[in-house]
């Protein structure tokens, strides 16, 4: 499991790193980065985002 | 920079925000060996607030605000129901400020620099040295990397606290009770009156939460609005902004001068915001209003707190959890107990529907909501309340 991050969206405000469970997201530099190992799919930074710029990402 | 850093201090702050720099400021002032170290590489920026400052804090907190940190007095607020209808609160008078954060933020920083602590900007945190207790921090300076040692580490690094997560504390946070913030500053916008902030209720407007203008200046404004991730009905909290912009001649002709989004924890008080080694203050703590959203008179209030207690336990020789546990009991009952009323404020209001809140709008007043915000009053509010399912059962009868 994984999220995608659209940079053209992203803000960086950190918002999904916060709310995330599982700490699977991390902010690096601009713009948060998913650890694929730690996400449990749960969709908590999918919701918070406020600009729409997280989805899941596809195998 | 290696010549401004010192292999170890009493004190390591990460994050030079209002709880940051309070806590440095405090730290130094009591003569403890202090340093702040900020990640962005100009403190303040980027922004993650609507700059709204009442004046009672200012007051309480004893700021002497520089001039140059207003960008606009403000002495009431228009609440506007669901349906329209307007509530005034005004005030004679000065009652708050819309600050410059970009200034303010580095003028708190200046003040700490001033009162002995050291206060670097560009200076990422990405990990903590630590065993089973925490010693210090490993950065990256302004491109170098180093370790600095403290006795005591401080998580002012915000909603995405690193330090906390690292440290092994939970932040409490959830979806539950975080909004999803977003805000442009615009600017060639109308509004009736540039000393009045205006917050904008309603389930389609801005669910479990409220969209704003807060004025920065004649036609200058934040306009912004915050959410409830499990309320807004897969809609993010830009295209609620955005829509209600649309809707609003006065504002829909203006330009968006700057971008800002962000996490507003909106509850979840931590029991435990210490560990060995370390504590924290601020947005990291979710030490923010449930109600309103602000977090910087909690945040610089906490700062001061911490830097007593960990005055107190440095001197006592006891940095452990056990030490520095009175940070959390003070807190608690200084602040903690009035904000957890707040909580249950918002939880109130939550339940509400948009209905609902007209006929509440119809019968509160401007003192009403401004207790509200301060946690009193609840019981008075639930009474009205009640009277108003009655009504709303007569309506569903009858309509």
């Amino acid at each position: 499991m994984a999220v995608k991050v659209d940079e053209g969206k992203c803000i960086g405000c950190a918002g999904c790193v916060a709310v995330c469970p599982t700490e699977a997201l991390r902010l690096e530099g601009a713009n948060p980065t998913c650890d694929a190992s730690k996400c449990i799919n749960c969709q908590s930074c999918m919701r918070f985002c406020p600009v729409g710029a997280l989805t899941p990402e596809e195998k | 920079m290696k010549s401004m850093v010192k292999p170890e201090y009493d004190v390591v702050i990460v994050g030079s925000g209002p709880a940051g720099s309070a806590t440095a400021k405090a730290c130094a002032e009591r003569g403890l060996s202090t340093i702040a170290l900020d990640r962005n590489r100009e403190i303040g920026t980027p922004k993650r607030c609507g700059e709204g400052l009442s004046q009672n804090s200012v007051r309480t907190l004893g700021l002497e605000l520089p001039s140059n940190c207003i960008a606009q007095e403000i002495d009431g607020a228009i609440v506007y129901a669901p349906n329209g209808k307007r509530i005034d609160i005004a005030f004679e008078g000065t009652k708050g400020y819309v600050l410059e954060r970009k200034v303010f933020d580095k003028w708190l920083a200046g003040e700490a620099a001033r009162a002995g602590a050291t206060v670097i900007a560009k200076s990422d945190v990405r990990d903590l040295i630590m065993d089973t207790s925490v010693h210090g921090v490993k950065a990256n300076v302004i491109g170098e990397d180093m370790e600095i040692r403290s006795k005591v580490v401080v998580a002012a690094d915000g909603v995405e606290s690193l330090v906390l997560r690292k440290a092994g504390l939970k932040s409490g946070k959830s979806l539950q009770c975080t909004d999803s913030g977003f805000q442009y500053e615009m600017a060639g916008i109308d509004m009736d009156d540039n000393r009045k902030i205006m917050l904008y209720f309603g389930s389609k407007i801005a669910p479990r939460g409220y969209t704003w203008i807060f004025p920065k200046g004649k036609d200058v404004a934040n306009v912004g609005i915050g959410i409830g991730p499990m309320h807004n009905n897969g809609r993010t909290a830009k295209q609620y902004l955005d829509d209600w912009i649309a809707s609003m001649p006065g504002v829909r002709k203006g330009s968006i001068i700057e971008v800002n989004a962000g996490a507003i924890p909106v509850g979840g008080f931590m029991e435990t915001m210490t560990g060995n080694g370390v504590l924290g203050v601020g947005d990291a703590v979710n030490q923010v209003n449930p109600i309103h959203g602000g977090g910087m008179a909690e945040s610089i209030k906490a700062g001061r707190l911490a830097a007593e207690v960990i005055d107190d336990a440095i001197k006592k020789g006891d940095v452990s959890a056990h030490g520095l546990s009175a940070y959390d009991q003070r807190w608690w009952s200084e602040h903690g107990e009035r904000l957890k009323k707040v909580e249950k404020v918002r939880e109130f209001f939550e339940k509400l529907n948009d209905d609902e809140m007209n006929d509440l709008a119809d019968v509160l007043s401007g003192q009403d909501l401004t207790d509200l915000s301060h946690g009193i009053g609840l019981t008075k509010v639930i009474e009205l309340y009640m009277k108003f399912k009655a009504r709303g059962l007569v309506r569903k009868l009858t309509g």
